[in-house]
């Protein structure tokens, strides 16, 4: 009889984080490497996009997410103005040297005008890939919008029908909104963790563990998401005197992994829209009905907010304030990627509203190429400092 | 363009007068600032709109006064005062990476409204479509300092390259529903605003106006295929564009265009070019820079080189000269809806796919060469440039120049790099054997009734 080892909830979590830090730097996988079940993958840039409808055509949905720090600039510079964000400039660059040619497609939105041009330069550099703008509404306040995106998601499902050979029943696609309603059930429980007992999950490790679905199958990452909600359920470890802060800004380009470490060092992030496109549907999508309108109206109806979304129904002053007040902040990272004009409008906005309510917050800009962080880390200790001076 | 409307459309009857586009428009612009300024002492209701994407046949069906803010910003960098507005809102915190035109025109709110060519009146309503993604920004800032209202009109843009929809089929179909829907509710939103019961007939009117400009437009805009070209797309042409969107809709907007077009005709049966001599014809891509504007033509002009067309006539102008584009004023809401959709993929959001139109363009304007302007402040314009620059020298083997600067920031402007790289393309297109005067060229077929 061997001895059963017993459970170490620590070693459990460092497993999952690691294989989850391999995963941000995994290139997409293709031929031998792609998961069971899958023919292909499928591109998509941020924010959102309805995966559901990729996974249930047996394309895995791969998020590009640009090249991080560590990526080299050889062909994109030429191709992309020096005043384009980072983001849009390396995607290009992981398209020309080649990292992306496995990719059946690769789907982009009109949540910018760059965004929209990597569509254009997909289509000249790479015609062999379904290249494409879904063209998911700016208005979805006028009646009539649920059926519009229910048109559009129709328009992608024969796309991929046909890139695939493969057709899309009804019941595929409720099969795929139930494993991403499961995905969507843990990660509002880890950020629910982050909201309660920040002190068991900082955000370098909440955002490792949801952005480990840009490269894996959703019924994986629901798997280590599991193991990962047990073992940080039995973490015991003591708050700190640290204050409570929220980050925005993160919704399209990825701040670098060491910003968020310079920041969880001195503040308890309790909230953030990074990755927000990951987790844009706010409550499950209804499995029986129609899926696609299903996916539709959660998309109209019941989704999260960013400053490349205009609804009526959610100023953007008014989305940070309800995430500063249910997550009981002290205050808010305000950040804006380099060269991100949506990004660098908030800001400003978000700044003078704070300004008014006097709500403490610190301004960054970031680029995913960073590589130096010392003046912001001192940046963000002097903020943190003084906001425990206040909140002695 | 279809024959069949060249064919339908009146003609016009000759002008009596020398026509001057360039004083007429200055009168027309003059009045519009004028009434602009008065519109609150009026009573009328004001809206904000811009050039892609604006709903102006129905703004206009309810009286509305419109304000085009880009022409503001613009009129400020022309007028040499925009690095006061942009300081003005930099230091606001306004960001040195964005948009120069939101910049100017946050100074002027911040300036209370008072612009270098008059007063310009705070709105009740703002209309911003997607097709540039600034548009919703900056209404988005109007909504929080001036408490504008804005209404986003959606409109689903070409989703691919080599995006083929003819009007009428399922998916022109589903995006015209979508755009019809948009506008039904803009209509309830515009009668609460002014008080006034929406009038279809008062829409077919506008319509049928807008349907004669765009007709002498698209005249306009071939007749340039003529060598010598008869007009600079990036000089005369801004005004023409000027005209086609603050007076779109109405009768002086359709008699500018008429005369506009005798005007050209005119010139084009003398002989008459733009430039003394057109040793070369360019095809622009972007937009202007509006600080400097004569002296980026003057840099081409010395050696001999017009642009017979730009791609900023096309997209700046409402995408209206795209083809197949006539309201069909018997059934105005559903025609508006059609053409709008149409619009904003063949003439609009096209850009994002701007190797094909300017592959076309090179065919059709018969051009030596490209000129790209890259727009530091534009993403709009400028974040696929370089790469469809570099698609179209592989493969059509057409010359070009990359030259950067910025809207109406003058601290981007480079005078003397930017003559540099000028005087080399010219250079190198000599060497290619180019320069010797061009020979006549006949009017090509397509550009309309005989000259
Ligand atoms: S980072 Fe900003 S500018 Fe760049 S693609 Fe994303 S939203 Fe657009």
């Amino acid at each position: 009889m061997t001895a059963q080892i017993p459970y170490d909830h620590q070693a459990e979590l460092e497993d999952v984080l690691e294989r989850c830090n391999a995963l941000r730097q995994a290139p997409v996988p293709s031929g031998d490497a792609l998961p069971e079940g899958y023919t292909g993958t499928l591109g998509h840039f941020p924010v959102y996009f309805p995966e559901e409808i990729a996974h249930a055509a047996g394309l895995l949905p791969v998020s590009v997410l640009g090249g991080g720090n560590k990526l080299e600039m050889k062909h994109a510079d030429a191709r992309m103005g020096s005043f384009v964000c980072s983001i849009c400039r390396s995607t290009a660059e992981l398209g020309l040297n080649g990292s992306l040619q496995s990719l059946s497609g690769f789907i982009t939105h009109p949540i910018c005008d760059a965004a929209k041009h990597l569509a254009g330069i997909w289509s000249r550099n790479f015609p062999e890939q379904l290249s494409q703008i879904l063209y998911l509404p700016q208005n979805v306040n006028t009646p009539g919008a649920v059926r519009y995106v229910a048109a559009e998601y129709q328009r992608l499902r024969a796309e991929l029908e046909r890139k695939t050979g493969r057709s899309i029943s009804d019941e595929a696609l409720r099969a795929s909104i139930r494993v991403y309603n499961e995905n969507r059930r843990l990660l509002r429980d880890l950020y629910a963790v982050r909201r309660d007992e920040p002190w068991k999950l900082s955000c370098t490790e909440s955002y490792l563990l949801t952005r480990a679905r840009t490269r894996i199958p959703c019924e994986e990452h629901n798997a280590l998401l599991g193991r990962a909600l047990d073992a940080i359920g039995q973490r015991r470890q003591a708050a700190q005197d640290k204050p409570r802060v929220v980050f925005v800004g993160g919704f399209c380009e990825q701040p670098p992994l060491e910003m968020l470490e310079t920041i969880d060092g001195n503040c308890y992030v309790v909230d953030d829209d990074l990755l927000v496109g990951l987790r844009w549907l706010t409550s499950d999508v209804p499995d029986a009905g129609d899926p696609v309108w299903a996916l539709a109206e959660s998309f109209v109806e019941r989704s999260a907010a960013s400053p490349v979304q205009h609804d009526a129904r959610k100023t953007k002053e008014g989305y940070l304030m309800e995430m500063i007040s249910s997550s009981r902040a002290d205050g808010a990272v305000l950040t804006a990627a380099k060269f991100c004009e949506p990004g660098l409008d908030e800001q400003v906005a978000w700044s003078k509203h704070l300004d008014q309510l006097r709500v403490p917050y610190l301004v960054l800009e970031f680029e995913e190429k960073m590589t130096s962080f010392e003046q912001m880390g001192m940046q963000v200790e002097t903020f943190a400092e003084s906001l425990l001076f206040t909140l002695a | 363009m279809t024959t069949a409307t060249l064919e339908n459309a009146p003609a016009g009857a000759p002008a009596a007068a020398p026509f001057d586009a360039r004083a007429e428009g200055q009168r027309l612009f003059s009045d519009w600032y004028a009434a602009l300024a008065d519109a609150p002492a009026r009573g009328q209701p004001v809206a904000n709109v811009f050039v892609m994407g604006n709903a102006v046949e129905i703004l206009r069906t309810f009286d509305f006064q419109l304000v085009f803010p880009e022409i503001n910003s613009l009129q400020t960098g022309v007028r040499k005062a925009s690095e006061e507005y942009i300081r003005v809102s930099e230091d606001y915190g306004m960001s040195p990476d964005v948009c120069s035109y939101v910049k100017a025109d946050v100074g002027l709110i911040l300036k209370e409204q008072h612009h270098p060519a008059g007063q310009i009146p705070k709105a009740d309503i703002a209309i911003a479509s997607n097709m540039c993604s600034t548009f919703i920004k900056w209404a988005e800032i109007w909504e929080r300092m001036l408490n504008t209202p804005a209404f986003v009109l959606d409109l689903p843009g070409q989703r691919g390259g080599n995006w083929q929809v003819r009007p009428g089929d399922a998916q022109h179909a589903a995006d015209a529903r979508w755009v019809e829907a948009q506008f039904r509710d803009l209509i309830e939103k515009c009668e609460r605003i002014t008080g006034k019961r929406f009038d279809m007939d008062r829409l077919a009117e506008v319509e049928d106006r807008v349907n004669r400009m765009v007709y002498h437009w698209n005249n306009v805009m071939q007749l340039n295929r003529v060598c010598p070209a008869p007009y600079n797309a990036m000089l005369d042409g801004l005004t023409y564009i000027g005209i086609m969107n603050v007076y779109r809709g109405t009768t002086e907007g359709v008699e500018f265009m008429r005369r506009l077009e005798d005007e050209i005709r005119g010139k084009v049966a003398r002989g008459e070019g733009r430039v003394a001599q057109e040793r070369f014809r360019l095809l622009f891509s972007g937009t202007p820079c509006y600080v400097s504007m004569r002296r980026l033509i003057e840099l081409f002009e010395t050696w001999g080189g017009v642009f017979a067309y730009s791609d900023y006539l096309t997209f700046a102008a409402g995408g209206m000269d795209a083809g197949e584009l006539v309201y069909d004023t018997s059934r105005p809401l559903e025609s508006l809806a059609e053409i709008t959709a149409l619009a904003a993929q063949r003439g609009l959001s096209n850009q994002f796919f701007a190797h094909e139109r300017l592959a076309q363009q090179v065919r059709d304007y018969d051009v030596d060469g490209i000129v790209f302007h890259g727009i530091k402040s534009c993403r709009f314009v400028s974040s696929g440039m370089a790469d469809t620059r570099d698609y179209l020298n592989r493969r059509l083997q057409v010359p070009s120049l990359y030259i950067e600067s910025d809207l109406i920031d003058p601290r981007y402007w480079s005078d003397a790099q930017i003559k540099n790289r000028v005087d080399a393309f010219f250079e190198s297109l000599h060497q290619q054997g180019g320069g010797a005067p061009l020979a006549p060229k006949t009017v090509a077929a397509e550009a309309g009734r005989a000259a």
